[in-house]
């Protein structure tokens, strides 16, 4: 899903000018986890429909084009979502089919070309220049790949192709929903310069707020504007990254693989948690998810931290960098108690408990600093033998028991 | 109050008491200073955190009996400063003035009533030559761990078995275990105690003006543990640790496949040359062969250091890794010219001692967790 639904005004024209050169595709898919749930039940299709756990504190994780209609997006508190729209059908997340899905399409990716960037489990960056002597112009490229996931997976896809990563994700965006848009270079400024600023890459709302104060509405606007005005609205780096932007300029490479900078997962409570052992027993399971994609990637991290949310969303984190860099739950989950703990928060009712490990890095390539009594050995051993029986007999299957008295489906990981 | 001191002896006494004041105290009379004049000689300074308590004693004049709680650090930061001259103390009302030569200081006294009561010195058990004691405590108080998370880690064992007293500390990457003689009250005494590594190795190395230093431990393994050392006019006590040291003994392996003497000195300075190119988490890499040492450190993309050295070295040739500020803790700790390193394979624990000294009084050894290099 884009962050930001733009708002389509006409439908898409052919843009003046060939593919040459753009060679840089944004494949992204349509409401992602919406449309894997619409496969599976498919008498869905043409209704709003809307995923995330319904009530309390729950948000639509994703909504169907129908669903959109009634002004229903991501991350709006799924009970105002309710209320917008009456017969909004709420299906309760499953994140194992989601990133099931996600391997596939990447799976797809990787067969037309090396050069993938995955953003997130439902969009990614291609380099095609190597691929068109085998598969052809960018253009019929974006074609099968967007034929290939709707044939295979039985999912759309949306794909913007330019000669900037940049230019392709707005593309593809403004070829939403299951559509095409191809930017020739030529093109480029005429696409851009209409646009309203929201759609530049890296305008928040706050970015967007100090450059309406300073008259700015389009990325013409921007273009047209003196460098160092911006850099005076917005500051010096982002200042310059923007005026660039809007003259297309974006020199950023498709990057295979970037590592990750960090590695994290929280849990929003349906209802505020003040129980120490309540939010021990969720910073438990938050470490052992950590330790288990640490591991599932090759990678160790250095610093752990925590974060903290109280009931009226003040948001706090504490970090702790370890002794030695970790794949370890047990030794996540205590560093995580021991920041709780020094909060002195015991009784504060919490409304979200988070974990992230980071200073990542690949964990053959990290030497590792034994220990007499090689407690973390043993414990990589043990959680190494939960990873298999986890891949073979699924989630849960073996869990601390700490955990046990708990349902398996547990809530959203936000990473 | 009324006393009248020597200057010197008293900075001292005060600077040494003071020490272990808390910075911010949590109750603000434990940031005072305890100032004891009860009898015609002699003055009784004492400080105490709840954990620690010192004590010094100086002989003085004392005009005019009482006792008196004066701010601890402020006191020791004055005293230090004063030019050599006798130095007068009295309390006036609810302050104390203390004049030196032409220098004047009035300071607000604490509520002496509010002061908890020190901790009684246990019994001597009893007592060690200080400065073979400071060495043995220093040496071994560098593998202490510094980590609070593992207070167990942060503290040094001590077994006493007789004659002999074994101290041992460890930060889970390296252990140190000494063992020297004493002179015990009891001859067949035998008991086990986990001191606070800082506490006992500031304890030990401030209590070395006089030849012996007696030790005493009461209520080892209740929870209610307490040490107390004392040397000429100073006496310290400290709460012992709870919780179960690591059993340590087993780690120590009673065999090895190869063993490699070097110069101590030589080692220790090629190790920190090398270890310049290291960074905080890159090991530094010793190959030993027959025919001598080679040190490395850094890689291919890296700056690179490599350095050989003699040494004598019988068994199979192998390459091992260690965090370099670790292996210099061990050097650093033999108190030997000669260094003797053995090994039982390259992720299997080193073990570092001196050359034997002889009367098999003192025994040194380092275990050393190496690390497994990147494959």
């Amino acid at each position: 899903m884009s962050r930001k639904q733009l708002v389509r005004s006409k439908e898409l024209p052919e843009l003046p000018g060939d593919d040459s050169g753009c060679t840089i595709l944004h494949a992204d898919m349509d409401a992602f986890f919406a449309s894997v749930e619409l496969r599976r039940q498919p008498e869905l299709r043409g209704r709003p429909v809307a995923v995330g756990h319904p009530g309390g504190r729950g948000v639509v994780l994703a909504a169907t084009y129908e669903a959109r209609t009634f002004g229903i997006y991501s991350a709006m508190p799924m009970s105002r979502a309710m209320r917008q729209c009456g017969g909004l059908v709420v299906v309760p997340p499953d994140h194992a089919s989601y990133s099931e899905a996600s391997k596939q399409v990447m799976a797809i990716l990787r067969s037309i070309t090396p050069e993938v960037q995955p953003l997130s489990l439902d969009e990614a960056f291609l380099d095609v220049a190597g691929a068109q002597r085998r598969l052809g112009t960018p253009r019929q490229i974006a074609k099968q790949i967007r034929s290939q996931i709707a044939d295979e997976l039985d999912l759309p896809c949306s794909v913007g192709v330019a000669s900037t990563k940049f230019v392709a994700k707005l593309a593809s965006s403004q070829a939403k929903p299951n559509g095409l848009l191809v930017v020739p270079r030529e093109s480029v400024i005429a696409f851009l310069h209409p646009l309203p600023i929201g759609a530049l890459w890296g305008v928040g709302e706050r970015t967007e707020e100090a450059l309406a104060r300073i008259g700015m509405r389009t990325i013409a606007d921007i273009a047209h504007t003196d460098v160092s005005t911006l850099v005076n609205a917005v500051g010096k780096a982002a200042g310059a990254h923007l005026h660039a932007l809007a003259w297309g300029r974006d020199a950023r490479p498709v990057v295979t693989d970037e590592p990750d900078r960090s590695i994290g997962s929280e849990e929003t409570f349906a209802r505020d948690i003040a129980d120490r052992g309540a939010i021990v027993r969720e910073l438990l399971r938050l470490s052992e998810r950590c330790a288990e994609r640490l591991r599932a990637g090759g990678l160790v991290a250095r610093t752990a931290s925590i974060k903290i949310r109280f009931a009226d969303f003040t948001t706090i984190t504490r970090s702790r960098t370890l002794p030695e860099p970790t794949d370890v739950a047990q030794v996540i989950y205590d560093t995580s108690c021991r920041l709780y703990d020094a909060l002195g928060i015991d009784g504060s009712p919490l409304r979200l408990v988070g974990v992230r490990m980071e200073g990542l890095a690949a964990a053959r390539s990290t030497p590792q600093q034994l220990t007499i009594a090689g407690e973390q050995e043993e414990w990589r051993a043990a959680e190494q033998a939960v990873d298999q029986v986890t891949a073979r007999f699924g989630r849960g299957a073996v869990r601390p028991a700490a955990l046990v008295d708990r349902s398996g489906s547990g809530g959203s990981p936000n990473t | 109050m009324k006393i009248r001191v020597e200057r010197d002896s008293f900075a001292d006494a005060v600077a040494w008491a003071s020490r272990i004041l808390p910075q911010k105290a949590a109750l603000p009379v434990l940031a005072g200073l305890r100032i004891v004049a009860d009898g015609a000689q002699g003055v009784q300074l004492s400080g105490f955190d709840y954990e620690v308590s010192a004590q010094a004693n100086i002989e003085v004049t004392v005009a005019e009996t009482g006792s008196v709680l004066v701010p601890g650090r402020l006191l020791a930061e004055i005293t230090r400063s004063l030019p050599p001259a006798p130095i007068d103390l009295a309390t006036d009302g609810a302050r104390v003035v203390l004049t030196c030569g032409s220098s004047r200081f009035t300071l607000p006294t604490l509520p002496l009533e509010e002061y908890p009561t020190l901790p009684e010195m246990p019994t001597a058990s009893g007592s060690v030559g200080s400065d073979a004691f400071a060495a043995a405590v220093g040496a071994v108080a560098t593998a202490a761990g510094r980590d609070d998370a593992l207070p167990v880690l942060t503290g040094i064992r001590i077994e006493i078995d007789g004659e002999q007293v074994t101290l041992a500390a460890t930060d889970r990457y390296r252990l140190a275990v000494r063992t020297l003689r004493w002179q015990p009250v009891e001859p067949a005494m035998q008991t086990t105690a986990l001191v606070p590594a800082r506490t006992l190795a500031e304890a030990a190395k401030s209590l070395t003006s006089g030849a012996q230093i007696s030790i005493a431990l009461a209520g080892a393994g209740t929870g209610e543990g307490l040490i107390g050392l004392a040397g000429a006019d100073r006496s310290t006590t400290s709460r012992l640790l709870d919780g179960e040291f690591p059993k340590y003994r087993s780690l120590l392996p009673d065999s090895s496949s190869a063993t490699a003497r070097v110069d101590s000195a030589a080692l220790t300075d090629a190790v920190r040359r090398v270890a310049l190119v290291a960074s905080r988490t890159s090991p530094i890499r010793l190959s030993f062969a027959a025919d001598g040492l080679e040190l490395e450190a850094g890689g291919v993309d890296e700056a690179e250091a490599r350095e050989s050295l003699p040494a004598e070295f019988e068994g199979e040739a192998l390459t091992i890794a260690f965090n370099a500020t670790y292996l210099l803790d061990g050097l650093g700790s033999l108190d030997s010219d000669e260094a003797q390193l053995s090994f039982t394979g390259p992720t299997k624990p080193a073990v570092l001692t001196g050359k034997p000294d002889g009367d098999g009084g003192s025994d040194h050894r380092y275990l050393l967790m190496p690390v497994r290099l990147a494959s």
